[in-house]
């Protein structure tokens, strides 16, 4: 275990006079060894978030990160990087403020700047409905304590001189809502960041694993893993692996309630700064910001109740965003996308997360992300909780497995989830 | 874009088609049912790789209702 190399102004500097030849590497990986204390099943940002608060909060060394590609390819790249908390239930809003909250002092912690940028979100808002729900949200996060307000129509057209005018408008904007602390930060950052602290820990990142299957004791409980580099011994076992948790939870014996869907995303051409906000509009079901490279960052929404694992997208949702994006800004007519991608994302049956302990012990769950970007930190933070200490932490009790077999459900489909 | 057989209208886009999901059982009277087996018939969904059979909707069209077999990781279509 060696403390790592300190990214500094003077280290840059230093650098920068022996030709950016003194940089270590940002993260070590060893060979992987017979046994650990935990294994992590998926490198992205929940698994190595969770190794890292593992290390760091719970004193546990003997940790492997398991990743079947390379990490931060799989959700953790394929995402739009909006960081934001406006969801509608009171623990919804407290697990993923808090997550925010860490998140304003990540760059610090990791030192590792994570570019996170907390340029607003902005609702646009176009039909009395949506005006009704946001109100909703909006009075139970200001019950939180947590920044949200409702803007008039006018207001978000100040904030969002780019809109299309009023007489262009097939409806009308009738106002919005903001979150003043969202914005969005540098996904292979946090990855990065995350995997570079946490290496520093002594946790083994290893890349290119496949888990072929996981192994049981007698009684039940965990005893190891096999991969196709052969047997790890260990007594616990979590898995973070995106939208693949339903086919290792397979493995371990357990069937958990989530269904497999496509995201998808596009960037155009790199532009001229236009739009400082991060813009949603629910009604249309597209949302977009300006990364700091200039592309226009376009979300789209999901082929609602169609199971797919694959990760490139469907022309279908393109046309459907690209019109939605029109409709708001015409301006953007011309613009040509230059790339587009897909993510395979998880809903559980209340659009909530999975954090949780299960029925067999030494199996823990990260699942059901739909937005898990924006949770990284806090599913890190609480994950390791629940694996040290056996029992879910107070922010993500409400997340846990077993609300299914009583139904009680924490819904937040139909909310900041466009599926119902 | 995915062409989709209607049974009235024949070959048309996927967008005028509504998914419903999974082909599932239908759901029994609730006196037969204890709280697990109602609990499993609500969250129970199928999730893998493979072919699955869906209900669909030709709802932007004649509004037929028919099914069809869809393979999850490529999304081919096979309605024979």
């Amino acid at each position: 275990m060696k403390p790592n190399q300190r990214y500094s102004l003077a280290a840059l500097a230093q650098g920068a006079l022996r030709n950016h030849q003194n940089w270590d590497r940002a993260w070590q990986s060893p060979p992987l060894k017979p046994q650990y204390d935990v294994v992590i099943i998926g490198g992205g940002g929940h698994g190595l978030a969770t190794a890292y608060y593992l290390a760091k909060n719970h004193g546990i060394r003997k940790i492997a990160v398991l990743e079947k590609n390379w990490i931060g390819g799989g959700n953790s790249g394929r995402n739009t990087a909006i960081i934001r908390s406006n969801y509608l239930r009171q623990d919804s809003i407290r697990f993923f403020d808090k997550s925010v909250q860490l998140y304003e002092t990540l760059s610090r912690e990791l030192n590792y700047n994570i570019m996170f940028s907390q340029r607003s979100e902005v609702d646009i808002l176009l039909t009395n409905t949506s005006m009704r729900n946001m109100r909703r949200r909006c009075f139970n996060m200001n019950l939180q304590g947590v920044d949200f307000k409702m803007l008039s129509a006018d207001e978000v057209r100040q904030r969002i001189p780019v809109l299309a005018p009023m007489k262009e408008c097939r409806l009308p904007i009738l106002g919005g809502s903001v979150q003043s602390r969202a914005g969005i930060a540098r996904h292979d950052a946090i990855v990065w960041g995350y995997a570079r602290a946490a290496s520093a820990y002594g946790v083994d990142i290893i890349q290119n694993v496949v888990i072929t299957g996981i192994r049981r004791a007698e009684n039940g409980e965990i005893s190891g893993l096999n991969t196709d580099r052969g047997l790890i011994k260990t007594n616990k076992i979590a898995t973070a692996a995106g939208g693949e948790n339903s086919s290792v939870a397979e493995m371990a014996g357990i069937r958990l309630p989530l269904q497999t869907f496509n995201l998808q995303a596009f960037v155009s051409e790199p532009i001229k700064p236009v739009l400082d906000v991060v813009v949603n509009c629910p009604d249309l079901q597209v949302y977009l910001s300006h990364s700091d490279k200039g592309e226009l960052v376009v979300g789209g929404i999901t082929d609602a109740q169609q199971i797919s694992f694959r990760r490139g997208g469907k022309l279908a949702v393109l046309d459907s965003t690209v019109a939605g994006l029109l409709e708001l800004f015409p301006t953007f007519r011309r613009l040509k996308l230059m790339r587009q991608w897909g993510g395979a994302l998880e809903f559980a049956r209340d659009g909530s997360p999975i954090i949780s302990l299960t029925p067999i012990k030494g199996f823990y769950v990260s699942a059901g992300w739909w937005g898990g970007f924006k949770a990284i930190p806090a599913g890190g933070l609480t994950l390791a909780h629940t694996i040290a200490k056996d029992e879910p932490h107070p922010l993500s009790a409400c997340y846990r497995l077993n609300r299914f077999d009583t139904m009680n459900f924490l819904m937040e489909s139909g909310t900041t989830v466009p599926i119902h | 874009m995915l062409l989709i057989r209607c049974p009235w209208c024949g070959l048309r886009s996927e967008s005028e088609f509504h998914c419903n999901g999974e082909v599932r059982p239908i759901r029994p009277h609730s006196s037969s049912l204890t709280d697990q087996q109602s609990v499993q018939h609500t969250c129970d969904r199928l999730n893998f790789k493979g072919w699955i059979e869906e209900d669909w909707c030709h709802s932007k069209g004649c509004g037929e209702w028919f099914r069809l077999n869809r393979h999850t990781v490529t999304h081919e279509i096979d309605q024979d």
